[in-house]
């Protein structure tokens, strides 16, 4: 708040956009940081552009931007983290190859430092949360028979909030610079003494703003899944993916808290001159670090229960079985999330605490093995004398099966205080959790994108491509990762821009190999989406079985009406839909057709999108006229929106009852298929009884 | 407005009526709930804080120089009594006695909130003057982390209860106003639950252990 700031630019100015430091100094790593803000840029025209061409800002804002419709919102959460998700990595390709060309390098060390940070936060905050929650956004309400989630206006606010600070980091690849504090910004690294800049500025609010978007949707799915159920759908007839969301939600709810807390108060720190974290006056930075691994540890639960949930969906699918140990899974997801808040003191052993704390959280974070490992044994099981097919989120599966054992061992081993205070702080833990996140978590939403994809948009993945870049993921996986296990041993630091000692070359230059890898299974998720896009005709699934599905959201047709069940289902055995197909009571007309209302349109959520957006900026540039502003019209829209009586739309009962009558006849029309042709042409979704 | 019979008939799952899951008022409540136990969490961890950071006074005012407790007392009892009179609202809503009735108690309780906030604002300023200010040490900042935290949640609570005034102004008593006043109540009576544990731990814990 000096007096120097301009009054309407804060602390903005010409020599805070990426390419004046070019200018100033056009070296190899500015060079770096300009390109990444072009494409920002480009890519921002190119895409505005090319919806002006095409005229469907239109399209886009009555069917997308102003949608309550839980699935158009879930989808709009994956399209949001596949796009970061390309900037996560590029960001990890590029610090792979200033690792393999060390000790020269071609960046410099606060660069460096900015890639490791925005890489974190990206893949934690705006991937791996924003992927799984439109992928339960999606599945969830269809798997428990129900109309929407409960608060569909609450959805898309949500969503405008992820985005928004989503998108705040995109601005800060252009203007300004990031933290360079890493992803958890320890202070008081990252307070104001020792980070004058913007960067931790920009982190601080990313994480608040995102943080309340990710606490709504923890709520509203919790009371979805407790709440919203179809008649007959008890807890213990749920698929097993809602298990794992509700678990998910509730960590949500309770772990997401302490993190805003933590960053709010750093925020307090650095804008008014308060002193929790701070060296001196009494600060104490390790309640922040406390509060931080109090969010973190359950952070990492909440993002790996819902991949356990699809992972159990496409075992027992594409082994044509029941899910073997369905109550034992229950359990152990149940256990992970009671056990994932009293695990928090491993990420610091070896800041000060006694031995005797250092114990009890090392054994508490064993523990948790046991219920994980008894997954394991369930999928297994699940799999041993099933039909399995070996299709692309199959493969995903088994290579996460395999790998993630590996991850989880490591674990353990780092779970012990003793081996601890030897790799801690090294790349052994950060192979460690690259190991379980990815195949873990990423290899997860990656089989729930092929798995479900055509029951969002009515024809199938190529398979051929889509195994390819499965098999290009593990391969990618294991090379990148793997050898940071080996250079973590020999005592390379994590976060180093450079190195001495030429033992970690050889390491870091497979590394980068791998990196080049997992790019080629990026793009070849691209490709495979292109060339699925053209051939759809011939891959289309109308009846919407494609894969002989076990529960509700397959009994539906693909793509799902807006209203998803002509009439909610009413539900007598788990595996739902396998049971009416093997009574016969399956593809039944409704015996009455009604009026089915849905929630309306609302802007709410773009209007908030945007002003949050400016008030975000407005804040990380001291721009004060403007924060109010926007926090000012924030709080107009909502309580405007509180005015809006009429929600509801109404969809008449002949239009349902046309629709379902058209989609019936194709029901009949359709050839049924076997197993061996699931990925042919032949599958139009109508799945041969096999029993 | 539609759904005056969801309102009088509440239930777990929703039928197969359709639409019925969008006006089921439970859903809202318990909503609600959820939502609480989360700010619950908010607050716990603030309270957290606090306690760890009784005694980083570093060599500043500490509670024996700057806690009022006369100014306290008159805090407490505005927000006891308002839990009070927004319990009276709740019940004359239930008992569907006049609008006039009903909303008398809603103002009444607004009043004593904004009697709330200003007393605590009075207590600020008088604390700033005897140099207790967030800036000047660990303690204080956590102090002002978590009292106002509280303020910021009655002042929300106030502007909600205007919110609704101006919407009855509009539409009357009909059942989504009902079911946003239950919520408001509910969040009312939280506020003054974090208040108890604010005057023993924040008040007396600071003065006993301080």
């Amino acid at each position: 708040m000096s007096s120097a700031d301009h009054f309407w630019l804060g602390k903005l100015n010409w020599d805070s956009i990426v390419f004046s430091s070019f200018l100033h100094n056009p070296s190899v790593s500015e060079a770096v940081a300009s390109a990444a803000g072009s494409i920002v840029i480009f890519a921002t025209l190119a895409t505005l552009g090319l919806m002006t061409w095409y005229r469907v800002w239109g399209m886009l804002w009555s069917e997308w931007l102003t949608s309550t419709d839980h699935k158009k919102i879930g989808i709009m959460y994956i399209v949001f983290a596949l796009v970061m998700l390309t900037r996560g990595l590029l960001e990890g390709m590029v610090m792979r190859a200033q690792q393999a060309a060390a000790p020269e390098g071609f960046l410099y060390a606060d660069h460096f430092a900015q890639l490791f940070s925005t890489h974190g936060t990206i893949m934690v905050f705006f991937v791996a949360v924003p992927f799984l929650v439109g992928i339960i956004n999606y599945v969830m309400p269809l798997q428990i028979g129900a109309r929407d989630v409960a608060f569909p206006v609450l959805n898309q606010i949500s969503l405008a909030v992820t985005v928004s600070s989503g998108l705040l980091m995109m601005i800060s690849l252009v203007v300004g610079e990031f933290s360079t504090g890493g992803w958890s910004a320890y202070p008081p690294y990252t307070g104001a003494d020792f980070s004058p800049g913007v960067g931790p500025d920009y982190w601080i609010w990313a994480i608040v703003f995102s943080g309340v978007g990710t606490t709504l949707t923890g709520i509203n799915f919790t009371v979805t899944i407790l709440k919203c159920r179809c008649p007959g759908m008890r807890p213990f007839r749920m698929p097993m993916f809602c298990w794992t969301a509700l678990c998910s939600s509730i960590l949500m709810i309770f772990a997401l808290p302490p993190l805003s807390v933590a960053a709010l108060m750093l925020g307090l720190d650095r804008y008014l001159d308060f002193h929790f974290f701070t060296n001196d006056l009494g600060g104490n930075m390790m309640n922040y670090a406390n509060l931080f691994w109090l969010f973190g540890h359950p952070e990492v639960y909440l993002l790996v229960l819902p991949a356990y949930g699809v992972f159990s969906e496409v075992f027992s699918t594409f082994s044509a079985k029941r899910l073997y140990g369905y109550k034992s899974l229950v359990f152990a997801t149940a256990s992970i999330a009671v056990l994932s808040f009293t695990v928090w003191l491993h990420h610091f052993f070896t800041m000060g605490q006694s031995p005797t704390i250092n114990i009890v959280f090392g054994i508490a974070t064993m523990l948790i093995a046991v219920p994980t490992g008894v997954k394991v044994y369930d999928w297994m099981a699940t799999m041993y004398r099933g039909r399995i097919r070996f299709t692309a989120p199959m493969i995903y599966a088994i290579g996460f099966l395999i790998l993630f054992v590996v991850g989880g061992l490591t674990g353990v081993i780092l779970a012990n205080p003793t081996v601890d205070f030897q790799v801690h702080n090294t790349l052994f833990l950060v192979a460690h959790f690259h190991n379980v996140l990815i195949p873990g978590v990423l290899f997860g939403l990656l089989a729930g994108y092929n798995y479900w994809f055509p029951k969002a948009f009515g024809f199938r993945l190529n398979d051929k491509l889509g195994r390819l870049s499965a098999f290009l993921w593990i391969a990618g996986f294991m090379m990148t990762f793997l050898p940071l296990y080996g250079a973590g041993l020999l005592g390379m630091p994590r976060r180093s821009f450079s190195y001495m000692d030429l033992t970690f070359k050889p390491f870091m230059v497979v590394a980068f190999i791998g990196a080049m890898v997992i790019l080629a299974a990026l793009i070849t998720i691209v490709v495979q989406l292109i060339v699925s896009v053209r051939n759809r005709n011939q891959n289309r699934v109308p009846v919407g079985d494609p894969w002989d599905g076990r529960s509700l959201e397959w009994s539906i047709p693909a793509p799902v009406p807006s209203y998803n069940f002509a009439q909610l289902p009413r539900v007598t055995e788990r595996d739902a839909f396998t049971e009416a197909k093997e009574q016969g009571y399956a593809y039944q007309p409704p015996k009455v057709y009604r009026d089915i209302e849905l929630p309306k349109n609302n802007s709410l959520g773009f209007i908030l999108c945007v002003t949050s957006g400016v008030l975000m900026f407005a804040l990380v540039w001291y721009m004060w006229w403007l924060a109010l502003a926007s926090a000012l019209l924030i709080l107009g829209a909502v309580i405007a929106s509180s005015f809006r009586w009429e929600s509801e739309q109404v969809i008449s009962a002949s239009e349902v009852q046309s629709d379902t009558e058209r989609w019936l006849g194709l029901v009949k029309k359709s050839q049924a298929v076997d197993r061996d042709f699931e990925n042919t042409p032949q599958n139009t979704g109508y799945a041969k009884l096999e029993h | 407005m539609e759904g005056n019979t969801a309102i009088n008939n509440p239930s777990t799952n929703p039928g197969d009526t359709p639409g019925a899951l969008h006006k089921d008022p439970d859903v809202a409540i318990f909503g609600f709930w959820v939502f609480m136990m989360s700010d619950l969490i908010f607050f716990g961890v603030v309270f957290a804080i606090y306690i760890t950071m009784i005694g980083a006074t570093a060599g500043g005012p500490g509670p024996r120089e700057l806690f009022d407790f006369g100014s306290l007392f008159a805090q407490t009892m505005l927000l006891l009594t308002s839990s009070l009179t927004v319990g009276i609202a709740t019940v004359t809503m239930k008992h569907q006695r006049s609008q006039a009735s009903f909303l008398f108690w809603v103002v009444l309780t607004l009043v004593l909130g904004l009697g709330f906030l200003v007393l605590e604002l009075y207590d600020f300023s008088a604390m700033a003057a005897k140099g207790g200010v967030p800036q000047r040490s660990g303690y204080l900042s956590a102090f002002f982390g978590l009292v106002p935290l509280h303020g910021l949640h009655v002042t929300f609570g106030c502007l909600w209860m205007l919110v609704l005034i101006a919407q009855i102004w509009c539409v009357g008593m009909v059942d989504i106003i009902k079911l946003r006043f239950l919520r408001l109540a509910l969040f009312w009576h939280f506020l003054d639950l974090i208040w108890i544990g604010i005057f023993s731990v924040v008040y007396f814990g600071g003065w006993i252990y301080g």
